[in-house]
């Protein structure tokens, strides 16, 4: 099942806080799982992410930084949080006890009472020049689909993408990969090794079963994928379901 | 759903009726009975017509029930939309497994006429008849002579099966066929596609002996899932390329996803289609090129392309769309081919790949020269150019003042023979080396009378007009074959 949802309603997420009701809550049309439920759900079907924590107060923000190592990022997480950097909820390369529990206190306090129960997550800091999309996306004529695109913030200029219809087999999932045009970002790219086919395949199959397993998912966002010495993983999630 | 004693009755009728017969040279009534009289149609042929009058030779009766019981199993319905229920009843009581409704005025006329096309299809399922358009052109099938539509052409036989959603482009398809040589064995205008749709049509034609590849035309596709999976078992059975219309529609989807902004509806068909294994192209004439290399060429095993020329300038051309085309590769010359060449080879030649002859050609060098080539295990295929040139000249020179004097006459009978050697030599060691060999120049257009073009049409060849567009075929064929090997 999927766990909790930001709709219109805000639940009360043990551990975390619930920002303070407001009369008039402005309904998203589409509704989100936090990044850190959407991340677990894909996570459950394969798809690699990061040790992070989610934490509800800046002293747990700097012992959760202290046990993952530094640098991390933090991030203010709720279910109904879907555009963390234009809002200024990312807080990147943190490398102290201090710095964390100085932006833990930000994040929280920035956290508008529309968007329902948050929480930060600390997250590792991870380095890797290449970025790239994937995601499920449920289409009005085909039904479900599985998508891979090269990612970053001109991922929707470039819209180098291809998708393929739930479910794929590895082979479909191969020829996705070979279906990009920018072939040159996946092998050996400045100083990092080639992209891990086998695992970028275990990416997609998972996000395949991730659609089949819940069919109520709108659609899913990977963005970005970061290689991280030619292993894919996950910085950031959303998931949205249909109403 | 039907069953395939239907699209028996609608593609190799014993009988066809043309309900609907004109005089009047202008009117579809006439035109379908010419079309259908001209091509040969070896079955019987009947006609409908309200007087009772004889069109084009042929005795009509005024009521289907003057037709003997059984003798036609095809209704070409020519007759206005309100006539059409009574006239299926009636036809159905004298053994009639089939009918093309041409007659329009039905959903694609509004409302009423959508009502109107749903009774006809709840009467047609009752009366067991499989109900093709209405508001088509028509049905071909080349093993019967048949030519039932209301536009020209009608195509040489072949092994190419088409369906599409737009009738017009059935006629440009078929322009091409006539154009190239390269022929259909059926096609049809699915019209409305009220009762049988172009997925049927190419299902049939997956199972149909006379067909080797589809070639479809779609423009809205409602049932997606339904129509991938239709798409993926077809393919599975025979190669099958479709263009589609409305590519360019740019459909973004839920705001809150950067996924469903990058869904296109192009990139999700694009998708569902190499996913399916269904070649997708990406215009007209394409799709015609690349069904036409699928009903002619053998598939290749590898993506390693080998490019023999008689001059420069076509071989780095021809190596450069190679580059370009990522699925492709242009074959690094193998060692022991560079050897072998040069012993038959003067010095000059290119010794790379692509094999440029710099005119150092002898009488049998070309058709040597491209058997090693094609031999070479690394080779998977061939693109081969530069035939034409000596036909062209000799053209020149059959046309000019001076012929048959000094010599031309015997000059320009070797030029063509040697041209159409070129191309037939290239044909038949396609044949028997089970690798594809693909010819071009734009004399395929040009002058479709050049030695070479007609050597290779004669052969059952395509002509590609260009080595661009011989390259983006060859694409196709391989992923396609790739596809099928994986799987």
């Amino acid at each position: 099942m999927i766990p909790a949802i930001g709709h219109c309603t805000v639940r009360t997420v043990p551990g975390v806080r619930r920002a303070p009701p407001r009369p008039h809550v402005q309904c998203r049309p589409v509704p989100t799982l936090s990044e850190a439920d959407s991340k677990r759900l894909l996570a459950e079907h394969g798809v690699p992410v990061l040790d992070e924590r989610l934490v509800t107060t800046a002293d747990d923000a700097a012992a959760a930084a202290d046990a993952i190592g530094y640098p991390v990022v933090a991030k203010l997480c709720g279910a109904a949080i879907a555009h963390k950097t234009e809002r200024g909820l990312v807080r990147l390369r943190l490398d102290s006890a201090d710095a964390v529990r100085r932006a833990a206190q930000e994040l929280l306090a920035a956290a508008r009472p529309e968007d329902g129960a948050v929480g930060v997550l600390v997250a590792p800091m991870v380095a890797g020049t290449r970025e790239l999309i994937a995601g499920i996306v449920h289409d009005a004529t085909f039904g479900p689909t599985v998508m891979l695109g090269v990612g970053g913030i001109l991922a929707e200029a470039v819209a180098d993408v291809t998708f393929r219809l739930v479910p794929i087999s590895r082979v479909d999932a191969e020829e996705m990969i070979e279906d990009l045009a920018t072939q040159r970002l996946l092998g050996a790219f400045r100083g990092e090794p080639a992209v891990d086919t086998d695992r970028l395949v275990d990416v997609l199959v998972g996000l395949s079963d991730a659609a089949i397993a819940h069919p109520e998912i709108e659609s899913a966002d990977v963005n970005p994928l970061i290689v991280v010495d030619g292993v894919p993983v996950a910085v950031d999630a959303l998931v949205a379901t249909r109403a | 759903m039907t069953d395939e004693r239907d699209f028996h009755a609608l593609f190799d009728p014993k009988g066809v009726i043309v309900a609907g017969a004109s005089t009047h040279p202008g009117k579809f009534g006439f035109v379908a009975l010419h079309n259908l009289l001209t091509a040969g149609y070896g079955g019987k042929v009947f006609a409908t017509n309200l007087d009772g009058t004889p069109v084009l030779g042929i005795e009509t009766v005024a009521d289907i029930d003057e037709i003997p019981d059984g003798a036609a199993d095809l209704v070409f319905v020519c007759t206005p939309a309100k006539a059409n229920i009574e006239l299926l009843r009636k036809c159905a009581a004298r053994g009639v497994r089939a009918a093309f409704v041409t007659s329009g005025g039905y959903a694609e006329a509004g409302a009423e006429g959508k009502a109107a096309q749903d009774e006809l299809v709840r009467v047609a399922d009752e009366l067991g008849i499989l109900l093709a358009g209405p508001n088509g052109q028509g049905v071909i099938s080349t093993p019967s002579s048949m030519c039932a539509q209301i536009v020209a052409p009608y195509p040489p036989a072949g092994r190419i099966g088409i369906a599409s959603q737009s009738g017009n482009f059935v006629s440009s398809f078929m322009n091409y066929a006539r154009h190239y040589g390269v022929g259909v064995s059926r096609a049809v205008s699915a019209g409305n596609a009220a009762a049988v749709r172009v997925a049927d049509y190419l299902d049939f034609y997956a199972d149909d002996p006379e067909t080797a590849v589809g070639l479809a035309y779609v423009e809205g596709i409602s049932d997606g899932r339904e129509f991938f999976e239709r798409m993926r078992s077809v393919a599975s059975r025979m190669p099958l390329v479709v263009v589609k219309g409305g590519a360019s529609d740019v459909g973004a989807r839920a705001a809150a996803s950067h996924t469903g902004s990058l869904a296109t509806d192009d990139h999700v068909f694009d998708g569902a289609c190499r996913q399916a294994g269904v070649v997708r192209a990406a215009t007209i004439e394409e799709a015609y090129e690349a069904a036409a290399t699928f009903a002619t060429q053998p598939l290749p095993k590898g993506p390693n392309v080998c490019v023999v020329t008689t001059a420069g300038g076509w071989g780095v051309v021809t190596a450069d769309a190679v580059g370009r085309t990522p699925n492709l590769r242009l074959l690094p010359m193998p060692a022991d081919l560079k050897d072998e060449l040069d012993r038959h080879l003067p010095p000059r030649w290119s010794r790379n790949n692509p094999i440029d002859l710099a005119g150092g050609e002898t009488k049998d060098t070309i058709p040597t020269i491209l058997e090693i080539a094609a031999r070479h295990p690394d080779v998977d295929a061939v693109v081969f150019l530069g035939m034409g040139i000596q036909g062209n000249q000799g053209r020149m020179e059959r046309e000019g003042p001076f012929y048959p004097d000094h010599g031309l006459e015997r000059i320009v009978a070797y030029h063509e023979r040697q041209d159409r050697r070129f191309t037939e030599t290239a044909a038949a060691l396609s044949k028997e080396i089970g690798k594809p060999i693909l010819t071009a120049t734009e004399l395929s257009i040009t002058d479709r009378d050049n030695p070479a073009v007609a050597g290779c049409r004669e052969s059952g060849q395509l002509c590609y007009a260009s080595a661009n567009r011989a390259v983006v075929a060859l694409s196709h064929l391989w992923q396609y074959a790739r596809h099928q090997q994986r799987r």
